[in-house]
């Protein structure tokens, strides 16, 4: 089936999976690499795509998706277009903090194409947390992956006390309303 | 007239890059060793430019020693200049054997029987190219070194590469000049331009690395499937590998000429919905595209993997070599069925 459901395959045992989509290339790769260098007590999948629908012939073999960071490219409108149209085909209960939007390419602000309303307009539509970042810094790379990284442990469940919808609190803005 | 001389000179050397002044001056042989050793490299290019320049006033450097140095700086840095591609025909029977004195007595001739105020240089390299260099006078004044057009010339082929600068009304007359020293009937402009003009006698002389149709699959599907970790999952695989495929036969293996722009001129009708109403004038809507970038090809051939747009690319920017033109004129399709197609 073509929408992303959260809970309709079982866990596997110690490993958690991610899913990042959108923006193709070098960024989503190094970003790959960088979460698998850091040091962790369980194992992680990491699938990356560059649209929904995920291809349906591979369905069987895909674990079950933990977290969703949708990569959005500042520099390029067309990959704000491809997240919003991916959003449809996640199922809605994803949305309970397990899906989060990655804005890369900060670093570059007179190469900006896209709105900054726009990107606040979808993490509040979508409740979900915003994480700006530039990607093509190594130290940032870095820091963004261990973020992923500890966002992945808590919503595969891995620590005790927290769950993923206590990632609201990451998207409460301190004007305060 | 020899401070002219020496000036010329002397600026010409200035657009020289510092570390490159040196080898230039020993490719050009004028000046000897033993002056080229007086010059101090370590200062700035100003002075080293005024060093340069004392030294050929003092051994009497003329103008034809002068127009030699422009034509090497030209021919180390062609990409400094606008190239265009004209190509000549002739009908009838197989080019002789092409004598250079009398094609340049031939050229010269004519050139001069129409305007004598000019300065015509010659120079011969080992890859059969002649480049002609013309500095244009008027009937009442002499020659304006700065003024200068440059012609490529390969003795074996029909192409000729011109770069005219700034006075383009004498290039009817270096065309004709062009035809008859070299016993051609006619010369005809082709639809390409660009600063490189390598790239440029690539595409028409063909050395480009070209497409062809196979049927047997290439074996370097490892390029692609070369991820190390297992950890990560590529889920558009297929897709990625469909269009690295698709660009390997639009566009084949090895690097792509380098083009400056490609320019579309659009005289088609607007095709709207009809209840909006737009333009009931029922005339072409007239639009000029252009496509500009430092490497077009490459970054046309980046397009479809970097996600930018889908394979394959329409084959009105794909055609751009094959068809060695990157001017195009889009006109409506005059048939049966509407659409459009390329003029010639």
């Amino acid at each position: 089936m073509a929408v992303l459901r959260p809970f309709d395959k079982l866990p596997e045992l110690n490993c958690a999976t991610i899913l990042l989509v959108g923006a193709e290339g070098g960024p989503q790769q190094q970003l790959a690499e960088a979460m698998l260098r850091e040091k962790k007590d369980f194992n992680i999948n990491i699938h990356l795509a560059s649209s929904l629908p995920l291809p349906p012939e591979r369905d069987h073999l895909r674990p079950r998706i933990d977290l969703i960071a949708f990569v959005i490219d500042i520099k390029s409108k067309y990959s704000l277009k491809n997240v919003q149209a991916s959003l449809a085909y996640v199922d809605v209960r994803f949305f309970l903090g397990k899906v989060c939007f990655l804005v890369t390419g900060v670093g570059r602000v007179n190469n900006c194409s896209v709105e900054m309303n726009a990107i606040w307009k979808l993490g509040e539509d979508y409740c979900s947390p915003v994480i700006f970042c530039e990607l093509e810094l190594e130290g940032i790379r870095v820091a963004t992956a261990q973020r992923l990284l500890r966002m992945l442990q808590i919503c595969a469940g891995r620590v005790p006390g927290v769950s993923a919808l206590y990632f609201s609190l990451l998207m409460r803005n301190s004007a305060g309303d | 007239m020899d401070e002219v001389i020496v000036e010329y000179i002397r600026r010409t050397v200035l657009k020289i890059p510092r570390d490159e002044i040196m080898a230039v001056l020993q490719k050009w042989g004028f000046l000897s060793e033993a002056q080229l050793q007086t010059i101090n490299f370590r200062q700035t290019k100003e002075s080293i430019s005024h060093s340069v320049a004392q030294l050929c006033e003092e051994s009497s450097a003329n103008i034809k020693q002068a127009a030699l140095l422009d034509i090497i700086y030209n021919h180390i840095y062609p990409n400094k200049r606008a190239w265009s591609v004209y190509r000549m025909n002739k009908t009838g029977e197989e080019t002789d054997f092409f004598d250079f004195r009398d094609f340049k007595k031939k050229f010269r001739r004519q050139i001069q029987s129409a305007l004598i105020n000019v300065t015509i240089n010659f120079r011969e390299y080992e890859d059969n190219a002649i480049w002609i260099r013309i500095a244009w006078g008027t009937p009442y004044t002499k020659p304006n070194q700065y003024k200068t057009s440059y012609v490529v010339y390969h003795s074996q082929t029909p192409y000729v590469f011109i770069s005219a600068s700034t006075l383009r009304s004498n290039l009817p007359l270096l065309c004709q000049a062009m035809v008859v020293a070299s016993n051609y009937h006619d010369i005809r402009e082709m639809e390409l331009r660009s600063h490189c003009l390598n790239s440029l006698k690539d595409i028409v002389f063909k050395r480009y690395s070209q497409n062809f149709q196979t049927n047997y699959p290439l074996q370097e599907r490892n390029v692609l499937t070369e991820n190390v970790d297992l950890r990560i999952n590529d889920e558009n695989s297929s897709e990625k590998e469909r269009i690295h495929r698709l660009n390997q036969e639009c566009f084949g293996d090895g690097p792509q000429p380098k083009l400056d722009f490609a320019q579309y001129k659009l005289e088609t009708m607007f095709k709207s919905d009809p209840k909006w109403d737009v333009l009931e004038k029922k005339e072409p809507f007239r639009c000029l595209v252009k496509f500009s970038s430092p490497h077009l090809l490459e970054s046309l051939k980046s397009l479809a993997p970097a996600g930018l747009a889908d394979a394959p690319l329409s084959p009105l920017l794909t055609c751009i070599p094959q068809k060695a033109r990157n001017y195009f004129k889009i006109r409506e399709k005059k048939s049966l069925h509407p659409g459009n197609f390329v003029s010639p």
